[in-house]
């Protein structure tokens, strides 16, 4: 079995939408907006197109079942193979995973990849949306809410490795400074760690500025073959690995504090790519921050560092933008927020423009050759990665 | 976010609109009404806690003691075939501090959530569930030994809730 495809596939345009708390455009006119600027930035138009991955996280945000088929003419799917893939908060990056296959398999030459997030519709807040992931019988009659559980990850990473409240308030510190580079970016600014230590407790250790906003935002990117990459384009980005885990719904049942699946679909990924040594051959790497202390969780995971490590990068500047592993140079979802799908779709839209040095203000120095984005969702379970070369 | 591209798409709403009243609402309240199935392994969980019993299921090929219990055991993909009562005792494997309720609303007293490991169980094995009688939340630690705080008998109806809580044991 070849687990890498038939051919060869690239990354030739990208686009990104606002991200705001509130947009006026609907889900559908957010996925036409990323669609057409990664159509333009390729060269290409819909005619050209040969199918379409659309990615959305949960239904309920927006209070529309059955999203896909609600977003595929804004997403460019008119006549066209379409499916949505969705994997909760690991979509954004399992959706141009899913676009590598229709590619690599040789079915066809070009797909659209679009990913879509319309959090604000759940009014005022899409927290009690989320209720519903949780088991009917054991879990929901505790009123669980999606904060509460992070904060138990958090606490239980933050006790295994005897992690301080504020060294990962750096990371928040990081990506909002990073954001005000970004101009899709919702929440740039300069804080403090004092500013995240003495910001509103919502379900500790989590506090106000520990999390990502919620948003609106679409993006999208084009995949082709090789054959059509080099028609099209000077500096197409590789895609050279992708991988993708799931781990057990039981999530009382495991050790919180690292998240095995992140490092299996990570080591797919690497196999893939032939990536042997993670921290020296990856120069910039967006792994998925929601929250502060998942930006080091994922950075252990992917095997960017050892277990318990990555505070300690943070603290020492690694992961600024001009250190020896830049994380998150765009702002992550901490700074650019949150459409969930959108949001990590984004961070493969970022690797595309830091590696052909379109990242502006944001261009991570040295040259980036190889880059990753990262993402995480479901009932803390789901792991997808997908690394990109020059 | 490419320097090549200008302009990002996208119109903000901004508050003042929502306090001027621009904005349309129109609300939906599902009329969507379920009854779940426990399913056969937790049907019989349940039916122990109205007896004041924590039950698991055990897989002889692994070797787990597994709560909750389960009929099939996901690692070794074959039926579990054992079960086995694990003590209402374990340990605090991590918690939360929740000062927002499930809708983000605000809670004047926070409620704490945590995982317990139980006595017995396979090392791990937690349930998640509320503490109660902990005093200060500053006090709470991972590592803490608690015990499941029952309903009495003529309350219980076979359910999650029939714990009350898990309170902090004095040792
Ligand atoms: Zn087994």
């Amino acid at each position: 079995m070849d687990m890498f495809g038939k051919k060869r596939v690239a990354i030739v345009g990208a686009g990104v939408t606002l991200f705001r708390r509130n947009l006026k455009e609907t889900g559908k006119e957010l996925a036409y907006h990323a669609a057409k600027m990664a159509l333009e930035q390729a060269g290409m138009e819909l005619r050209d197109i040969q199918s379409v991955v659309m990615g959305s996280a949960p239904d309920a945000f927006d209070g529309v079942h059955m999203k896909g088929e609600y977003l595929a003419d804004g997403a460019g799917a008119y006549h066209k193979p379409y499916m949505r893939v969705f994997v909760g908060g690991g979509t954004g990056v399992f959706a141009p995973i899913a676009g590598w296959w229709h590619v690599a398999s040789g079915q066809f030459d070009t797909c659209l990849v679009v990913c879509e997030e319309k959090m604000s519709s759940c009014y005022p807040h899409p927290q009690y949306a989320f209720t519903t992931i949780f088991d009917p019988i054991l879990e929901r009659p505790i009123g669980m809410n999606l904060i509460w559980i992070f904060a138990l990850e958090m606490n239980r990473y933050m006790h295994k490795h005897n992690i301080k409240k504020e060294d990962i308030a750096l990371v928040s510190v990081k990506n909002k400074r990073n954001a005000l580079d970004n101009p899709i970016a919702q929440l740039g600014a300069n804080i403090t760690v004092e500013d995240v230590l003495n910001s509103e407790i919502m379900a500790w250790p989590v506090q106000r500025l520990d999390v990502s906003p919620t948003s609106d935002g679409a993006a999208a990117v084009v995949l082709v073959s090789e054959d059509v990459a080099k028609e099209v384009t000077d500096n197409p980005i590789w895609i050279d690995g992708v991988g993708w885990c799931i781990d057990s719904t039981h999530w009382t049942n495991r050790d919180l504090y690292y998240p095995d699946y992140v490092e299996y679909a990570a080591r797919m990924a690497y196999k893939m790519a032939g990536i042997k040594n993670p921290p020296k051959e990856i120069d910039v790497a967006e792994p998925y921050d929601p929250f502060d202390y998942k930006e080091l969780h994922h950075m252990e995971g992917l095997l960017l560092c050892k277990k318990g490590e990555a505070p300690k990068l943070t603290k020492e500047g690694v992961t600024q933008r001009d250190g020896d592993l830049p994380i998150c140079p765009s702002g992550g979802l901490l700074g650019c927020g949150n459409p969930i799908a959108a949001a990590g779709l984004m961070k493969v839209c970022e690797i595309f423009w830091q590696l052909r040095g379109e990242a502006g203000k944001r261009q991570v120095p040295g040259d980036p050759r190889t880059g990753l984005a990262q993402a995480w969702g479901d009932l803390m379970q789901y792991g997808s990665v997908i690394v990109l070369r020059r | 976010m490419s320097v090549k591209i200008k302009h990002f798409p996208g119109e903000e709403i901004e508050t003042k609109d929502f306090r001027e009243g621009k904005v349309l609402f129109e609300s939906f309240r599902s009329k969507a009404r379920y009854a779940w199935s426990a399913g056969i392994a937790v049907s019989r969980f349940l039916e122990e806690l109205k007896n004041g019993r924590i039950l698991a299921s055990t897989c002889s090929k692994c070797g787990r003691i597994m709560v909750p219990p389960r009929i099939y055991c996901e690692k070794c993909f074959k039926p579990t075939d054992g079960w086995t009562y694990v003590k209402d005792t374990g340990i605090i494997n991590t918690f939360s501090v929740s000062f927002i309720a499930a809708d983000a609303s605000r809670l004047k007293e926070p409620v704490v959530v945590a995982v317990i490991e139980l006595d017995d169980a396979s090392p791990g094995m937690g349930i998640v569930h509320w503490l109660g009688e902990y005093g200060d939340w500053r006090e709470i630690k991972i590592g803490m030994r608690v015990q499941a705080v029952w309903k009495p008998p003529e309350e219980r109806t076979g359910a999650i809730t029939d714990i009350k809580y898990f309170k902090p044991l004095k040792e």
